[in-house]
């Protein structure tokens, strides 16, 4: 491979055998390796500091020249700009710093919203195309080739633009079952609202936790005494929902639901939605859902079949083959890429500003950054928030893995 | 007495069960092995049934093929409007590039086409002078050719530019500037010399942590800023330099895998041998490096390739944003020609992503088999 035609063999010989192996070239100071090294990088870290130094430089002055305001003073002062969608409280009069949370916070909504949907799709998937169904098999493969090839942005529109923008008016709204009702201005739900204290729930359903918890200890105890584990203990963990449940019922706590309905021109009451949310999350998990079907996909496929052989001939039933022979070695091969998906679809959710659903991006890189010309300031606080976001899950996944790393013989 | 009878010959096969030939075994045991998968296949033969002929209606029986405006599609119960993507057609692959100056484009697509399609193809062809030639001269011609302004060619301004020729352009630079870049970087990352290292690493964990729109944005709005006055670049250049720094940086990822797989013997091989880092590198390691990382290698491009259409956020009309902006022309404007239009994009990047992916396959087959001899 190296020299595969006879010049080039020759060349080779010529360049690298000295013609007199008793010389004394490796003394020359150009040929001590640490003085080259030394050299090398000195030179880099001149060059590296000088192109900082210009880049700094020029734009001082042009910031100067540009009457630019520099700092991030601008932070305080009121934004003056409405958000479709606030988790927060937030009115015009509220400054840059809150318009920035409010942003970050509807980027970390659609993600985590995201990566629930993408998750769930992409290991059905993934398991459907390596099913002994030939059809679902086919179905699978035709729509993980499909998704994964045509670019996010263009999903994104065509969610957007061509379905959601489509749908009737108020008016003329598709409804499901008279409770939920979709139109152009996005989609409609009944809400659920708790007639007293949701802390009450909270307290109960972690009580319901810490019991199930105990239960499942005392079990594992028992078993490695025994030889028997506590009949119902594989229970445990619904006591998290249970317990909830019977404080909501015995408490006499009431459920109150608002069911949408049309008002004028639009619906009022209930849960909205709105197109801009709804697409990019639409796009976000069917896109994300393809590539995390694959990498489910290749990770069932690295357990070896001796390993499902191997149980079967120790007698283990087949649900329990899956449940603790398979699944775990799979979701050794699986975890690594698909934290990268998620970390993949956060980075993604910024597509948001191509169809102004208010993301970190959309609201601080364009309302913000249009309104107050700060471009340094702006760009490195939102490269900033997505920077440290990646490096923390890289992070968590470095221990994740050291962690989980096979010790070998 | 009676007399016995024992058969000497066999009797005649009977054929075998109906069940267990042709599709009908094929069906059994690929369709209804079990309740469950039986059940399965027949939620997917109705969400076929559902599915299909409305969207076959659309696509072909409803469509308009040819129209003069958007009126017959603008009719209701009328399908895709295939006659808008055909009056569109020219704009959707040269932007509003200069009818007379076309063949420029062709001319140049051509000449990259012919460098690189005998590097894809398993072939004797001396590889280098084709690498080369695709490095250096095509990209300068490309250059002369597309923008004008020597030779006598008309200058066309970047803005003019557009389409499915934006896409390859913004996709091919990124592409050639990635390659060496990524080489370089991911060599640096393995460095033995701290300060290399450092900076390396530094800039490769910096543009992967970042989303390539703010990438675009810092690219068009800080830019401009970072440059002495009077001196600025061009729009698209300026997207190019993003997208070439962003990819380089997960080009530099892959090849670090390539470089992590080359066993530690090659290396010491080289040193034994008495040849310099670059030598070494450049006849030992790259080589079996590059040619494992292959599939990683072109599941970059396809990506790259995806991203291109982010560039019309910093307002480049590249062939999803010309579709945008042509969805809106009160010419064609009915219910049909947005949803139209990106159907024909999607399938266009489909086409050009699909063909790199199988190649890539492709290339895995061909490397598994070489690997096995």
């Amino acid at each position: 491979m190296v020299c595969n035609t006879h010049r080039r063999c020759a060349d080779l010989k010529l360049v690298s055998s000295p013609k007199d192996p008793q010389s004394t070239v490796a003394t020359q100071p150009w040929n001590n390796p640490k003085l080259r090294s030394f050299a090398a990088q000195t030179l880099v870290l001149a060059l590296v500091g000088a192109f900082v130094w210009i880049v700094v430089d020029n734009t001082i002055t042009n910031l100067q020249r540009l009457n630019i305001a520099s700092g991030f003073g601008f932070l305080e002062n009121p934004a003056g700009f409405g958000i479709a969608l606030t988790l927060v409280e937030y009115s015009e009069q509220s400054s840059y710093g809150r318009a920035l949370l409010v942003g970050f916070l509807n980027t970390l909504l659609v993600a985590v919203i995201g990566i629930v949907l993408a998750t769930i799709i992409g290991f059905t998937l993934g398991v459907a195309r390596l099913s002994s169904n030939w059809l679902i098999a086919k179905i699978a493969t035709v729509y993980i080739e499909i998704v994964r090839n045509v670019p996010l942005l263009l999903q994104i529109f065509f969610w957007y633009f061509a379905v959601l923008r489509a749908l009737p008016l108020p008016r003329d709204s598709v409804s499901l079952f008279d409770v939920m009702f979709l139109n152009n201005r996005g989609v409609f739900v009944p809400s659920l609202l708790l007639e007293g204290s949701g802390l009450v729930l909270l307290i109960s359903a972690a009580l319901g936790g810490v019991a199930a918890w105990l239960i499942v200890r005392l079990s594992k105890k028992r078993r490695a005494e025994t030889g028997e584990s506590l009949k119902g203990a594989q229970l445990a963990p619904l006591l998290v929902f249970v317990v909830p449940v019977l404080v909501f019922l015995v408490s006499g706590m009431g459920l109150k639901a608002e069911v949408p309905s049309l008002r004028g021109f639009g619906f009022r009451g209930g849960w909205s939605l709105i197109p801009e949310f709804v697409s990019l999350l639409l796009a976000l998990s069917i896109y994300t859902a393809a590539f995390i079907a694959e990498n489910v996909r290749s990770g069932i496929l690295a357990v070896s079949k001796g390993q499902t052989e191997a149980a079967r001939a120790l007698g283990l039933k087949p649900s329990p083959i899956l449940r603790l022979v398979i699944i775990p070695q799979a979701l050794r091969v699986i975890i690594p890429p698909l934290t990268s998906q998620y970390l993949n679809l956060t980075k993604n959710s910024s597509l948001a500003v191509a169809i102004a659903y208010p993301d970190l991006v959309s609201v601080f890189s364009g309302t913000v950054l249009n309104q107050t010309g700060q471009a340094v300031e702006v760009i490195a606080i939102t490269m900033t928030i997505y920077l440290s976001l990646s490096l923390f899950t890289s992070f968590v996944m470095n221990w994740y893995n050291r962690h989980m790393a096979l010790v070998e013989r | 007495m009676s007399d016995h009878f024992v058969r000497t010959t066999h009797a005649p096969a009977k054929p075998a069960p109906r069940i267990q030939i042709g599709w009908v075994r094929w069906a059994r045991e690929n369709l209804f092995s079990s309740l469950l998968n039986s059940l399965l296949t027949v939620i997917a033969v109705v969400l076929l049934v559902v599915m299909l002929p409305p969207f076959l209606d659309w696509a072909f029986f409803s469509a308009v093929f040819s129209a003069v405006d958007g009126s017959a599609c603008r009719v209701d119960g009328a399908g895709a409007c295939w006659a808008f993507v055909e009056a569109k057609f020219g704009q959707f692959l040269f932007g509003r590039y200069p009818d007379a100056e076309k063949w420029r484009v062709v001319l140049t697509l051509i000449l990259g086409i012919a460098g690189l399609a005998p590097l894809l193809i398993p072939n004797r062809l001396p590889r280098q002078w084709l690498v080369a030639y695709l490095l250096v001269p095509f990209p300068i011609l490309a250059f002369v050719l597309l923008s004008g302004g020597f030779f006598g060619l008309e200058k066309v301004e970047t803005s003019d530019w557009g389409g499915l020729m934006v896409t390859l352009v913004v996709a091919l630079t990124g592409i050639a500037a990635s390659l060496p870049l990524g080489v370089l970087l991911a060599l640096g990352r393995r460095s033995e010399m701290p300060v290399i290292r450092m900076f390396c690493v530094i800039f490769i964990e910096f543009w992967r942590g970042v989303p390539l729109i703010t990438v675009l944005f810092m690219s068009s709005v800080m830019l401009p800023l970072f440059l002495p006055e009077g001196m600025s670049f061009d729009k698209l250049l300026r997207a190019l330099i993003g997208v070439a720094l962003f990819s380089s940086a997960y080009m530099a990822e892959v090849v670090r895998g390539g470089l992590a797989a080359v066993p530690a013997g090659q290396y010491e091989a080289g040193k034994a041998l008495g040849l310099t880092y670059w030598q070494s590198m450049n006849r030992i390691v790259l080589p079996q490096a590059l040619t494992t990382v292959i599939p990683g290698i072109v599941n970059n491009f396809i990506g790259l390739f995806k991203d291109t259409t982010l560039v019309l956020v910093i307002g480049l009309f590249d062939l999803l944003g010309i579709v945008q902006s042509n969805s809106t022309d009160p010419t064609w404007l009915s219910p049909q020609t947005a949803t139209t239009g990106y159907v024909f994009a999607a399938f266009v990047f489909w086409i050009f992503c699909f063909g790199m992916s199988r190649y890539s396959v492709f290339m895995e087959r061909r490397l598994e088999a070489g690997a096995q001899r």
